[in-house]
């Protein structure tokens, strides 16, 4: 029998962990992945030229980050890596391929997708202003090119990556004004039992708390953002919140880092035609898989956050887990017993996860109370009030029907950065579950494809 | 218990939409049946364009009506359905010179149904569209063409209807329609019935599964549109441009709309599955309409497509619908099959539907869509 | 004013980018995001609102931080490295199409 034809989508923890079980089996994977470097986001490496050491740029994480990427440095050889190329479609058991105006198309027997995540968003009223960046994007600007986002910062949302990005920033020397956390204290206390399945990872959160407040970073728990401040033309001037005690409060910024936690990529397992169910802790769709990883259609395994949001040190197990389970299923031996630990560990991941989606919840009734005049949808200049215009006049209550008739979601980012909270919205106008709004529909291409594609093949 | 009226209306897209808005007009009773949204598949995903020229020469006469209806859509409708009266061109290539004569031979019959044609060569057409690349030989220019959301213009149609009076429901799938005396009696798959003197079956690509019940099965094709949209730009491309050839895969066009992104479409159909009621946009099929689009107007290459969508349509092997009454079954009506090219079209046909229905006849030649000519003969 | 504040990692080789036909002094390694808005506080105009834009997701995501080329190339600031000889602009090149009809 020829070799099995593996593709790997995502060269981060889950991407990296999968190619080297392919590797280790004797099998040379195709690693895609739209990056310069390996390592995806949250190990995102720096530029080569760049000098900072693990313990500067990851913290807690050194330690992982560096074996993810000297992992990845020993499998170049035995994998066929393709940086800087994006899976645009995937149709007939082929991906098929950009990278500048190259075209590509890889047939595979087993596709293993690793896409990861990015942030997720509640708008608030003038977050389009220059200044608004997502959180993880506010990470990315230190990690990788050693830049804070402004000169004046304020962290604004919930979830771990707020008081990591922050206290990161403060490291690095940056002014970070205040973090202003849309979870009260509370849920935090009550999402303990769940967050000791990982203490470790729960101590260091505390302890990132503790030195932002000690670093004199106003640390604010429970508000409500209302507004960032800005112009036109200069951006961003501030930001203006209620906090728990119901005061309205504005301090002085010229950058917001905003985002409640992750949502997952899960544009190529729509595109891959695999199923999808409602994952009501989350309040998202996310593409259905068994404990292995595989997804409803054969040959396709789902790993890492691009499936669902459990984090880094899950998405390396679940990268190994799904690339087993894909070996297996194409008749290659596989150590049953680690395959079984392996689960074990993504189960206690998952506990973990839960108890963040509490402690950090995703304010959904935020979306409701957006006034008339908030941008939505950023990439179309979608405001709320259009939204709920077109709902009045048509009557729209479905994800993808309010997208035609409103063009919430139909910009560059496919609804990236506004979907969720559309959602919401909708459900609240519409006074039905969200689950019955539905979810946008995943189109080609996953991101914007040049027209000249091939024109030089 | 069945829910009475005057007709039936099986087919939410912009054929049944427009027919139930003038059979109101006739002070019949409507009932309209969707499976799924209004207008979601062929009505909702197709190009958008508005144009007559191209079009066989004895459907000018329903165009001619259609563009009188979009002319006034905003009135008639009380909504914007983005028609744009932008002019609508048709160009060839230089590897098929034997064109620009049939392109004179259409304007000269075209001109005696009322429809104005300017011929342009290929420089005339570059100095005035400098976007044109150097193998556009010669275009055919119709000044009062143009385009208009497919997105937005069947649900319009459909809640001005409702608002004239007429019962429309959606998530309504028909699996049995019969005549039952001098009543037809339709039945949902969630066991509501219908009951009207008139059916009219304006289905798309499910057309078949109901003639079929009335002994008049037609051989339709499901296929799909290959669509794309680009990044906005500028809005400086006024009309929708459209290749001539007899090439499918050469056969793109596109428009700008005005706030701006270029709506791609044609090459190569995709599949569709009006069963699991999906189309699927192929991924060659993409490529293959970038590669052409650039041909056309190379200086589109430049920007990125950011999305790209299909829909199911009924394709006819002759490409003319199924439109009139049945050939067996009295108060049966049928209009559906447009076979890609029923946008512009639709609200005539829809006005001509109503008027058959209401009056019994209609000055529209309508015999090159009859249902017989598919009829095995006896 | 500059948007981005540079934090370490500045002792890198310059390189000159060209934005809106001015120079603009950049470090090796810099993507353009970076490049700009540490001379700069936008990228772009916003399509349909009056507000200029500076990106948001830094990951190759949102798509809100493409500019062009001279020669009508689109760039994605976030994910292109800046080199010398980058001739950039903050608007789009088609703005100049004609408007015939």
């Amino acid at each position: 029998m020829a070799e099995p034809r593996i593709i790997i989508v995502g060269a981060g923890p889950a991407g990296t962990r999968a190619a080297e079980a392919c590797v280790q089996a004797g099998v040379r994977p195709i690693v895609l992945d739209e990056g310069r470097r390996d390592g995806g986001q949250i190990y995102r490496r720096q530029p080569d030229n760049f000098t900072r050491p693990y313990a500067k740029l990851y913290g807690s994480e050194a330690g992982r980050a560096q074996a993810l990427h000297e992992t990845f440095d020993t499998l170049k050889g035995a994998v066929d890596y393709r940086p800087e190329t994006l899976v645009w479609n995937i149709s007939g058991g082929q991906v098929w391929t950009a990278s500048q105006t190259y075209a590509d198309t890889l047939p595979f027997d087993a596709l293993l997708l690793c896409t990861g995540a990015t942030d997720r968003l509640m708008p608030v009223k003038g977050w389009q202003f220059a200044g608004s960046y997502s959180l993880g994007g506010s990470q990315v600007a230190l990690k990788s090119q050693a830049v804070s986002i402004g000169h004046k910062v304020v962290f604004m949302g919930s979830g771990p990556l707020l008081y990591l990005v922050a206290s990161q920033y403060v490291e690095a020397g940056a002014n970070v004004v205040a973090v202003l956390d849309t979870a009260p204290y509370s849920a935090r206390i009550k999402a303990l039992p769940d967050l000791l399945a990982v203490p470790s990872v729960l101590w260091n959160g505390v302890a990132l708390t503790i030195k932002l407040k000690r670093a004199g970073v106003a640390v604010h728990n429970g508000i409500k953002p209302l507004e960032i401040k800005g112009d036109a033309d200069r951006g961003v001037s501030g930001v203006r919140f209620r906090t728990r005690a119901g005061v309205e409060q504005e301090i002085a910024c010229d950058a917001v880092a905003m985002g409640h936690h992750l949502r997952p990529e899960t544009q190529l397992a729509d595109l891959a035609r695999c199923a999808f169910a409602f994952d009501p802790g989350t309040r998202q769709w996310l593409p259905e898989r068994d404990g292995d990883g595989r997804s409803s259609v054969a040959g396709v395994y789902l790993a890492g956050d691009g499936a669902k949001i459990l984090g880094a040190r899950s998405a390396e197990a679940s990268g190994r887990l799904a690339a087993l389970a894909a070996l297996g299923d194409l008749g290659l031996p596989v150590d049953k017993g680690e395959m079984t630990s392996l689960r074990g560990d993504v189960g206690t991941y998952a506990k973990f996860a839960r108890g963040l989606a509490k402690a950090f919840p995703w304010p959904s009734e935020q979306a409701s109370q957006l006034p008339d005049d908030t941008i939505l949808c950023r990439c179309e200049g979608v405001t709320a009030g259009d939204l709920r215009g077109v709902m009045r006049e048509t009557g729209a209550k479905e994800a993808n029907r309010a997208k035609a008739f409103s063009r919430v979601g139909m910009g560059r980012c496919q609804g990236r950065y506004c979907g969720l909270a559309a959602a919401e919205l909708i459900a609240a106008e519409a006074d039905i579950p969200v689950e019955q709004v539905g979810r946008l529909r995943g189109q080609a291409p996953v991101k914007p494809l040049t027209i000249a594609i091939g024109d030089d093949q | 218990m069945s829910a009475a009226s005057d007709v039936i209306i099986v087919g939410g897209g912009l054929m049944g939409s427009s027919a139930a808005l003038f059979l109101r007009g006739h002070g019949l009773s409507v009932t309209l049946l969707e499976t799924d949204l209004i207008g979601r598949q062929a009505s909702g995903t197709n190009f958008g364009n508005v144009r007559r020229q191209g079009r066989p020469i004895h459907q000018l006469p329903l165009a001619n009506r259609a563009i009188a209806i979009w002319r006034q859509s905003r009135e008639l409708l009380g909504a914007d359905v983005e028609y744009l009266q932008s002019g609508h061109i048709r160009v060839c290539y230089r590897e098929r010179p034997e064109l620009v004569g049939s392109m004179e031979d259409y304007a000269a019959k075209a001109r005696e149904e009322g429809l104005e044609l300017e011929l342009l060569s290929g420089n005339a057409l570059r100095d005035k569209f400098p976007f044109f690349g150097p193998d556009v030989l010669a275009g055919s220019y119709s000044a009062t063409d143009g385009h208009a959301n497919p997105r937005l213009a069947a649900p319009a149609f459909a809640r001005a209807a409702a608002r004239l009076g007429a019962a429309i429901h959606e998530n309504t799938k028909i699996v049995d329609a019969q005549k039952v005396g001098e009543d037809f009696i339709v039945t949902a798959a969630d066991g509501r019935t219908f009951r009207a003197p008139i059916l009219l079956v304006t289905a798309g690509a499910w057309g078949n599964a109901l003639s079929s019940q009335f002994g008049e099965p037609v051989p339709i094709t499901p296929k799909g549109p290959n669509m794309s949209v680009t990044e906005p730009v500028p809005y400086g491309i006024l009309p929708a441009v459209g290749v001539m050839t007899p090439i499918e895969e050469e056969t793109v066009y596109f428009r700008q709309v005005a706030r701006g992104n270029i709506v791609l479409g044609g090459s190569t159909r995709g599949p569709s599955f009006p069963d699991q009621y999906r189309a699927y946009v192929e991924p060659q099929n993409t490529l293959s309409q970038l590669k052409q689009i650039r041909r056309l107007a190379p200086s589109l290459g430049k920007l990125n497509i950011i999305r790209v969508w299909s829909g199911i349509e009924g394709y006819m092997p002759d490409s003319q619908p199924v439109m009139g009454p049945s050939a067996t079954t009295s108060g049966l009506y049928y209009a559906f099959g447009f076979s890609g090219s029923g946008f512009q079209i639709g609200p005539g046909v829809g006005e001509t539907m109503a008027e058959i229905i209401a009056k019994g006849a209609t000055d529209i030649p309508i015999e090159p869509y009859r249902i017989e000519r598919f009829a095995t003969p006896t | 004013m500059n948007r981005f504040v540079r934090l370490g990692e500045t002792d890198r080789p310059a390189v000159t980018v060209h934005v809106d036909g001015a120079p603009v002094e950049a470090l090796e390694g810099d993507t353009l995001m970076v490049a700009l808005l540490s001379q700069g506080g936008v990228l772009r105009q916003s399509e349909f609102g009056p507000e200029k834009r500076a990106g948001f997701c830094l990951m190759g995501a949102c798509q809100d931080c493409w500019v062009w080329t001279e020669s009508g190339d689109r760039l994605r600031a976030c994910s292109t490295v800046a080199a010398t000889g980058q001739r950039i602009l903050t608007s789009q090149p088609e703005a100049s199409w004609p408007n015939h009809a």
